[in-house]
C-alpha cells in the first residue's frame, strides 16, 4: 500500500484575462504547482484565503481543468479524461465540501442523497440492495438507518457533514479530498468529526487529501502538509517537521499567529505585517517579499525554488531559510496543566469513552 | 503614535465595574423556554471580558440585550438590570437611552462588510457617528474621522477617508469598524465574533491592536467569541456559556489552567493541539439541543457524561477562591467522583 496515488506536475490555472487586445491581468490562482500524495497517507494544504488552495483542489479532482500542468490518478493522466472514463475517475476520487447547510439538496431525503452516487455508480444493485448499503454507510458514519426517511433540515450542522461523508463514501472511493471539511461546525463537533475521518481513513485505507486554514486541525489530522502562498506552494513535508521547525518565513509567521489555549502567549510575539497581495499581480521574485521580516536585495528579483536541500530536511523555497531558522529558534513549549487539572482531564476523557463512575466515599458521607 | 488630544472620559474607580448585567432572561415570543436564563456578566474598566460557547449558547443574544438591540415584536426580557457607568437601567423596558449606543457603549460586529454602508466613504461613515453624539462641526468630525484612521494602523488614512467600503480588504474594514466604534471615546467596546471572518494573520493583527487601544485609552471590553486560541489570547477574565447559562466564570488563567466545569474541560480537549498530535481526541458528545428541547436544571445534562439525577435541580454559579465560579454539582470533579474498574 505505498507509492504515489495523485501526482500533479506543474499545474497551472488562471482565470480571466481572456484576449489578446484585453488589458486585464488573469488572477493566477494557482501556479506551477507539483504534488505527490502517496497512497493510505492523509496529506493537507494550507494557506489564508486567496492563496489557491480550494483551486488547487478542484483541479486535482478535474472539477477544473488546469491551464497548463497535469494530473495523475493511479499512474493514469486525468487531464483530459471525459465521459465514461471521467465518471470512472469520479467513483475513485471523491469530494467533502466545507458547508454541510448547501452542499445538501434539502429536497431529497438522506436516504436518496447517500443513494444517489450508488444509482450511478452501481448500477447492478437492486432497490433493496440499495437500501441496505445506506443503513450500513449512515450507520458507518455514526448516523442511524432510520435517518433515511428524513431530511437534511432535520439534522445539525455535525449531522448533515456526517451525510456528506456518507454521500462521499458511497462510491467505494479510494481517494477522498475535504475542502474545510470542519471549519464550519462547533469544535466540540468538529472534534467528532476529526475522529470519524481519521477512523475511516484507518479503516478503509483511504487517501485523504484535506484543505484548511487551520492548523491545529491539519497538525492533528496530517502525515505530510503543503503550505501555499499566492499560488505557489512555499513548503512542504512531514507535517512533525513543518510544524516543529519551519523553515519558510511564512510558515513561521502562521504558525506565530494562531492563538492556541495550551500556550497562552506571555507578551507579544512577531507577527508578519500586510496582507497578502492581489494574485492578479502577485509580486516579482519571492511572493513573500512584501511582508516578509527577513527579505533581502535577491528576494525582490529572483524567484526562490522548491527544492529537495536533501541532507534529511524538507523542501522550502526560500534564499535564506538556513539563515532564517537559525535565527528565529524553536517554538513555545505549552504550560504542562498542573495535577488536579490533569486528573481532571482524565477522568472526564474516562467518562466520554463509557468508564463507571461513582461518587467518592467522601461526598456519600457528607 | 500619538494619543489624541481629547479629554478621555473619567475613568471609574479601580474596583467598581464599568458594566453589571444581572439576572438576564430572554425568550423568543412564541418559544416556552428561555434562550437566555439568569446570564449574570461584569467588566470593569481595562478589562478584557471573553464570553466564550458555542453557536446557540446565547452570548451573542446577551450582548444584542445590553445594547438594547434586541427587537421587542420577537423577544421578551422577562428578567434584567444593567448597572452601566453608575447608571440603573430596567432591560425588561427593552429600550435603552439612545445616546448610549454608539456613544459609551460601542459594537463591532462579525462581518465588517455587512456593517458598514456599501454607498458612504469611509470618512463620512465615521463622522456621522461622531457628529450624532458630539455636535459640531462637519469639519471637525472629518478630522476626528481621521486622526481615528491614523490611530488604528491604517496605512494613507487621509486617501482611505474618501474609499467605499468595498476598495478595502477585510482586515481594513475591521479596522475602519474599530476606529468608527472608538470615535466617541466608549467606556465599553463590545466586540461579536471580530476576526472569525478573518485569516489567522490578519486575525493577529487585529487582536494586537485592541489590546492596544485598551492598554492607551483604558476602556472596558465584552468579547463575545467561539474561538478558546482567541480567548487565551487576549482575554483577562472569562465566561464560559452553554445553552443560554454562565456555566463557569473567573481569570483566564484560572479557566485555562485549572477548569472546572464539564463543558469547559470538553471544549478544551476537543480542540486540536499543535504540539501533541495523532490519535484520538476528547469530545463533547452529541450537540446542542434545539430550545425547545432544552433540559431543566443544568442544561447541559443530557450532553455530560457525568449526568446524574442531581442534575435536574439548577446549580448555582459557586463562587470558589480567586474569582473562580463554576456552576457544576459535581465540582470539584476529581475530589466527587472516581472511575469504577
Amino acid at each position: 500500500m505505498t507509492g504515489t496515488i495523485l501526482k500533479a506536475t506543474n499545474l497551472t490555472r488562471h482565470f480571466g484575462g481572456g484576449g489578446f487586445l484585453s488589458e486585464t491581468a488573469p488572477v493566477r490562482a494557482v501556479d506551477g504547482v507539483s504534488l505527490d500524495i502517496r497512497r493510505g497517507e492523509t496529506f493537507a494544504i494550507v494557506g489564508e484565503s486567496g492563496c489557491g488552495k480550494s483551486t488547487l483542489a478542484r483541479l486535482l479532482m478535474r472539477l477544473l481543468a488546469p491551464t497548463s500542468g497535469t494530473v495523475e490518478f493511479d499512474g493514469a493522466e486525468v487531464t483530459t479524461l471525459e465521459g465514461n472514463r471521467l465518471r470512472d475517475l469520479r467513483r475513485d476520487m471523491q469530494f467533502i465540501f466545507q458547508d454541510p447547510f448547501s452542499s445538501l439538496n434539502p429536497r431529497l431525503t438522506v436516504g436518496r442523497l447517500v443513494g444517489e452516487p450508488l444509482e450511478v455508480h452501481r448500477p447492478d444493485l437492486s432497490a433493496r440492495q440499495r437500501r441496505e448499503k445506506v443503513a450500513e454507510l449512515l450507520t458507518q458514519v455514526g448516523l442511524l438507518p432510520d435517518h433515511m426517511s428524513r431530511f437534511p433540515h432535520e439534522f445539525s450542522g455535525g449531522q448533515r457533514q456526517r451525510i456528506g461523508i456518507a454521500r462521499a463514501l458511497a462510491s467505494g472511493p479510494k481517494l477522498i479530498i475535504g475542502d474545510e471539511p470542519v471549519s464550519a461546525l462547533d469544535v466540540s463537533v468538529q472534534a467528532q468529526i476529526i475522529n470519524l475521518l481519521g477512523d475511516l481513513g484507518r479503516d478503509l485505507g483511504l487517501t485523504l487529501v484535506i484543505i484548511a486554514h487551520d492548523l491545529a486541525v491539519i497538525r492533528h489530522m496530517s502525515d505530510r502538509v503543503a503550505v501555499m502562498y499566492l499560488g505557489k506552494i512555499v513548503e512542504t513535508g512531514p507535517a512533525a517537521e513543518v510544524f516543529d521547525s519551519p523553515r519558510h518565513p511564512y510558515t513561521q509567521a502562521l504558525l506565530a499567529s494562531i492563538p492556541s489555549p495550551e500556550t497562552r502567549s506571555e507578551g507579544r510575539k512577531a507577527r508578519v505585517q500586510g496582507e497578502m497581495p492581489s494574485p492578479t499581480a502577485p509580486p516579482p521574485g519571492c511572493r513573500f517579499h512584501t511582508r516578509c521580516p527577513h527579505a533581502q536585495e535577491d528576494c525582490r528579483t529572483v524567484e526562490p525554488k522548491l527544492e529537495d536541500p536533501g541532507t534529511g530536511a524538507h523542501p522550502v523555497a526560500c534564499h535564506h531559510w538556513q539563515g532564517i531558522a537559525a535565527a528565529t529558534g524553536a517554538q513555545a513549549v505549552p504550560k504542562p496543566r498542573n495535577e488536579t487539572a490533569e486528573a481532571r482531564f482524565a477522568l472526564y476523557r474516562a467518562a466520554t469513552e463509557g468508564a463507571r463512575l461513582e461518587k467518592t466515599k467522601k461526598t456519600e458521607t457528607t | 503614535m500619538t494619543q489624541p488630544p481629547r479629554t478621555t472620559p473619567e475613568t471609574a474607580p479601580a474596583d467598581s465595574p464599568v458594566l453589571r448585567l444581572g439576572a438576564l432572561e430572554v425568550g423568543f415570543r412564541g418559544q416556552p423556554v428561555n434562550v437566555l436564563d439568569g446570564v449574570d456578566l461584569e467588566v470593569s474598566a481595562g478589562e478584557i471580558l471573553c464570553v466564550v460557547g458555542e453557536s446557540g449558547c446565547g452570548k451573542s443574544v446577551s450582548a444584542m440585550a445590553l445594547m438594547g438591540l434586541l427587537p421587542p415584536a420577537h423577544t421578551r426580557i422577562s428578567s434584567g438590570n444593567l448597572t452601566f457607568d453608575g447608571e440603573q437601567f430596567d432591560l425588561t423596558r427593552q429600550t435603552l437611552p439612545p445616546r448610549l449606543r454608539g456613544g459609551r457603549m460601542a459594537m463591532i460586529f462579525q462581518e465588517p462588510m455587512s456593517s458598514l454602508n456599501p454607498a458612504f466613504r469611509i470618512g463620512d461613515q465615521i463622522a456621522e457617528s461622531v457628529l450624532q453624539h458630539q455636535g459640531g462641526t462637519h469639519a471637525s468630525a472629518m478630522a476626528r474621522a481621521l486622526e481615528m484612521l491614523r490611530r488604528v494602523g491604517i496605512p494613507a488614512p487621509d486617501r482611505r477617508l474618501k474609499e467605499y467600503p468595498h476598495q478595502l480588504s477585510g482586515g481594513m474594514r475591521q479596522r475602519v469598524m474599530i476606529a468608527m466604534a472608538l470615535a466617541n471615546d466608549p467606556q465599553l467596546l463590545i466586540a461579536d465574533e471580530p476576526t472569525t471572518a478573518l485569516d489567522v494573520t490578519i486575525q493577529a493583527q487585529i487582536l494586537d491592536l485592541i489590546r492596544e487601544l485598551r492598554d492607551s485609552l483604558g476602556m472596558a471590553c465584552l468579547m463575545i467569541t467561539h474561538d478558546l486560541g482567541v480567548v487565551a489570547e487576549i482575554a483577562d477574565t472569562v465566561a464560559v456559556m452553554y445553552g443560554g447559562q454562565v456555566v463557569e466564570r473567573g481569570p483566564a488563567a484560572a479557566v485555562f489552567e485549572n477548569p472546572q466545569h464539564p463543558y469547559t474541560i470538553g471544549l478544551i480537549s476537543a480542540v486540536p493541539r499543535l504540539d501533541a498530535p495523532g490519535g484520538r481526541l476528547a469530545t463533547v458528545p452529541g450537540s446542542v439541543p434545539p430550545i425547545a428541547a432544552m433540559p431543566t436544571g443544568c442544561r447541559f445534562r443530557n450532553r455530560c457524561p457525568f449526568a446524574a439525577d442531581i442534575c435536574a435541580g439548577k446549580p448555582p454559579l459557586a463562587v470558589q477562591d480567586g474569582g473562580h465560579a463554576v456552576a457544576c454539582h459535581f465540582a470539584p470533579l476529581e475530589q466527587n467522583l472516581e472511575v469504577v474498574a
